[in-house]
């Protein structure tokens, strides 16, 4: 430190560049200055941890756990591990027997912890009629006629049908090793033995699986040595791929092994393309058959109609607003009570009332048929489509427009108006050379608030959208809690997040956010 | 004082009333002429109407009753934009969204003025207040007096005869306050244009104007030019609004030729002229300025009467001194003098006897 304090200019002047401005101790004054202000921000994050915390658990992490499922696959190759390696070596539309073996091995421990249903479930999303395949094959994979290897066994070797002999052979290195199959088959039937059924391995007598693997070992040649002698020459020996086509028919249609074949890794943009009206095929992506497309025309609906109800809301809301703006503060007060009235109503309650209103039987059509303007037996459907959704929601967001309007107008003095006809200007030119421009950071902000909260909005178009003024959002809703597709869902939610991230940096650019002001 | 060019006012007030509530006057029977060129302030505290006047006369603000005359013509039905009057505003109000070659065009463009002229006047304009170089800054990007000078141009560039300039060096800083109160007033001299100024700042308003009003309850107090106003008010508001002020509260005793004594609570009598006093035994209140009050024997006049006086205080104020006195049983006497060579400091406890020229200290009213 000694060479150092040289650099240390005692008259205050900067230190010229390249040296160290020093601190009255000796420290670098750098240093000196963090470690003072590390206490002041240990203080300020201990002040924001508990909303920290309550944000990353209950915010952030479930959203990553979203955005996670929307790409998750885990299901099928964890469920189908034999499955997915067998089939990367056999490209026949229908696969050959050894994938046959590895599906059946699959799927009798599968139906030991009734995965196969979740599976099913997941392979029906991609291809209509898998969920019914498997829970058929669930419900017949212990009698698709396998026992025949094991009642042959038995009867060449009554030691075969030994629970403790079994056990004790199967820790034995020099049988596993001469026994590959057959090892692998009783481990996984020991696993599931134990952990799905709560038995002692050593005690039941093994599944079916085991003596169709341990015949598959010796009719290959293998010569455990321990083992009773059996000649399995002129046996019955069933193929496992015909037993299971005969079991379930489907099996034998190329259309499943192809949907696992596209499905069998991890993760997949499978949700993704289906959210797009796309879907991923053994040839790659392509569209949906068009009676299937649903999404790409429900999003472009949520924009069109979330960008009409901002338009609206500003028609309707900048007059309102430049009047409070400019009214005493007394008048203003019971104005903006009146705006704020529906926040202070049940979202709920507000969209009945409009139901209330706009039916065919309701006010505005019994009014507008007794002033005859319109024939008893024409009234105007205005709700359950997409007017009924346009109006309600214009009407429930419409405080989010004004609100940033009036606080921007707010902070407009008075004068500049003042200022614009002492120039010479009209009222008309200025408001509109002079005022409106001021004004447009109100219009930006009230806009983006709108329009966020339009492209996500749920409960309105559900109850007054019928089928053709719903949005985005009711179908996300549908796969979360009635098709349970939660991996489609995360992936529109994703979407939607994206698309909203897309235009707030296109406004960002255009407008600038700065220039977005919530209050004076 | 420059006289009207015509018997013809070029601005004119006439029976001019404001109210706001309907229940009370704001302004209260303004009758006030202005002459074409002339230089006239509207003085007076915060809340006596003079603001009021010049919301009148831009058009932002009614009479409630009365005329006002542009140019011979009634303006009380012309719209603002119509009226063709220059303003300047309190905080300049300089169109933020708009460079400052913007803000100058927006008066011409909504004459539909060409381009080449507007460029040509904007220009002009922006070297009258030396600017030249700004054209280009948002309002945001200036200091406090360029924004000023930006909107002295603006409220000219388009040529008006008449501007109104509502306190705009308010916002200033004093030194700054007392540069632009000169420009500002060789501008308008060189350009012969109209001024109506409001301002609460008396030394603004004597130093710039031709004329000033004094504002005060709605009414004007006083109006003449800033040397008559200063030395000789017309009443007790405009002698203590205006400048530092004595006063000493008496009783005339006689009135004759011009002048009157007044004898003082403490049984002492001085001279005085009579302003706002008629008859012997009337309440007065008797104003001297304090540089007008001498303490040196040799320089008074043999007759005057004197007062006895006693230092409570001395301030040294450079380039000259004040002292505070006890007089007439007033502890709140001021007395300043300049600080020559011949002149001595004085010491509080000091015993003195001071006096001044008759001409000098006016009988106004008791209130």
């Amino acid at each position: 430190m000694a060479d150092m304090t040289v650099d240390r200019l005692p008259d205050g002047r900067a230190a010229p560049e390249g040296t160290t401005m020093l601190a009255a101790d000796g420290t670098p004054l750098r240093v000196s200055l963090q470690r003072s202000l590390r206490r002041q921000k240990r203080r300020a994050f201990l002040l924001v941890a508990p909303l920290l915390a309550f944000i990353l658990v209950f915010f952030a992490l479930p959203i990553a756990d979203m955005l996670f499922r929307s790409v998750d696959n885990h299901i099928v190759p964890e469920t189908l591990p034999r499955t997915v390696e067998a089939l990367a070596e056999d490209p026949d539309p229908v696969p050959g027997e050894p994938v046959f073996v590895a599906l059946y091995e699959d799927l009798v421990v599968a139906e030991a912890y009734k995965r196969h249903t979740q599976l099913g479930t997941r392979l029906n999303y991609e291809m209509g009629g898998a969920s019914s395949l498997l829970r058929g094959t669930g419900r017949a994979i212990g009698r698709i006629g396998t026992d025949v290897y094991a009642d042959q066994f038995v009867a060449a070797d009554p030691a075969f049908a030994d629970p403790a002999r079994w056990a004790a052979w199967m820790v034995d290195p020099a049988i596993r090793a001469a026994l590959p199959e057959t090892t692998d088959a009783y481990d996984a039937w020991a696993r599931f033995t134990i952990e799905a059924d709560n038995d002692d391995p050593a005690e039941e007598q093994p599944g079916d699986m085991v003596y169709a693997a341990l015949w598959r070992d010796l009719a290959a040649g293998a010569q455990p040595p321990g083992l009773p002698a059996v000649d399995v020459s002129g046996w019955e020996t069933p193929s496992i791929r015909e037993l299971m086509i005969e079991a379930e028919s489907g099996w034998g249609d190329p259309g499943i092994w192809s949907t696992l074949r596209t499905f069998s890794a991890p993760y997949t943009a499978g949700y993704y393309l289906a959210a797009l009206d796309l879907r991923l095929s053994e040839d790659g992506i392509a569209p949906r058959p068009a009676s299937e497309r649903i999404y790409n025309a429900l999003f472009l609906r949520t924009f069109v109609m979330s960008l009409l109800i901002t338009g609206l809301c500003i028609l309707l809301g900048y007059p309102v607003a430049f009047l409070l703006s400019t009214l005493p503060a007394r008048t203003a007060n019971l104005l903006m009570i009146l705006v704020l009235l529906p926040f202070w109503t049940s979202l709920l309650v507000r969209t009945s009332a409009w139901k209330v209103l706009l039916q065919q039987q309701g006010v505005i059509n019994d009014i507008l048929v007794w002033a005859g303007l319109v024939a008893d037996n024409a009234r105007l459907v205005m709700i359950n489509n997409q007017t009924g959704t346009i109006i309600a929601m214009t009407h429930i967001l419409l405080p989010f427009m004004i609100l940033p309007m009036y606080s921007v107008m707010k902070g407009i003095p008075p004068a500049y108006m003042r200022a614009a006809r002492s120039l010479g200007a009209n009222d008309w030119t200025a408001f509109w050379r002079v005022y409106f421009p001021q004004s447009i950071p109100g219009i930006g902000a009230g806009s983006i608030l709108v329009f966020i909260l339009a492209i996500g909005y749920y409960i309105t178009p559900e109850l007054v959208g019928g089928t053709r003024g719903v949005f985005i959002s009711n179908r996300i809703a549908y796969h979360i809690s009635s098709s349970l597709n939660w991996g489609l869902a995360a992936a529109l939610g994703t979407i939607l997040l994206v698309a909203v991230l897309i235009l707030y940096w296109i406004y960002d650019r255009l407008v600038g956010i700065d220039n977005v002001k919530l209050g004076g | 004082m420059k006289e009207p060019a015509s018997d013809e006012a070029f601005v004119a007030f006439e029976r001019v009333q404001k109210s706001y509530d309907g229940v009370t006057l704001v302004v209260k029977d303004l009758n006030l002429s202005i002459a074409k060129g002339e230089f006239l302030t509207m003085l007076g505290p915060s809340g006596s109407g003079k603001t009021t006047c010049l919301m009148m006369l831009a058009g932002f603000e009614t009479a409630t009753h009365g005329q006002i005359r542009l140019a011979g013509r009634d303006i009380n039905d012309v719209p603002p934009h119509k009226r063709g009057i220059g303003m300047v505003f309190q905080n300049y109000a300089l169109f933020p969204h708009m460079s400052v070659a913007e803000n100058l065009a927006f008066p011409l463009e909504v004459r539909g003025i060409g381009k080449a002229e507007r460029e040509a006047k904007i220009a002009r304009a922006l070297d009258m207040v030396k600017m030249g170089a700004f054209a280009g800054r948002r309002p945001a990007q200036l200091s406090g007096g360029q924004q000023q000078r930006i909107a002295l141009a603006r409220a000219l560039v388009f040529e008006p005869e008449l501007v109104l300039m509502d306190e705009p060096l308010g916002a200033l800083d004093k030194q700054l306050r007392e540069h632009m109160q000169f420009e500002i007033k060789h501008l308008a001299d060189n350009l012969g244009i109209t001024v109506v100024y409001v301002t609460h700042d008396q030394t603004e308003a004597l130093t710039m104007s031709d004329r000033v009003a004094v504002f005060n309850d709605g009414v004007v107090q006083q109006l003449a030019p800033p040397d008559e106003l200063y030395e000789r008010p017309m009443n007790s508001f405009v002698a203590r609004f205006i400048g530092e002020n004595n006063a000493l509260e008496g009783t005339v005793e006689q009135i004759a030729g011009g002048r009157c004594t007044v004898r003082l609570p403490d049984g002492s009598v001085i001279d005085a002229v009579p302003v706002n006093v008629s008859r012997p035994g009337e309440r007065t209140r008797v104003s001297i300025r304090p540089e007008r009050v001498e303490f040196r024997p040799e320089r008074l006049q043999a007759d005057a009467h004197t007062l006895e006086a006693e230092v409570l205080e001395f301030t040294y104020m450079g380039e000259s001194f004040r002292a505070r006195l006890r007089v007439a049983g007033t502890d709140e006497f001021v007395m300043k003098y300049r600080n020559a060579a011949d002149q001595r400091r004085l010491r509080p406890g000091e015993r003195l006897r001071i006096g001044w020229l008759p001409e000098d200290c006016r009988a106004l009213d008791a209130a």
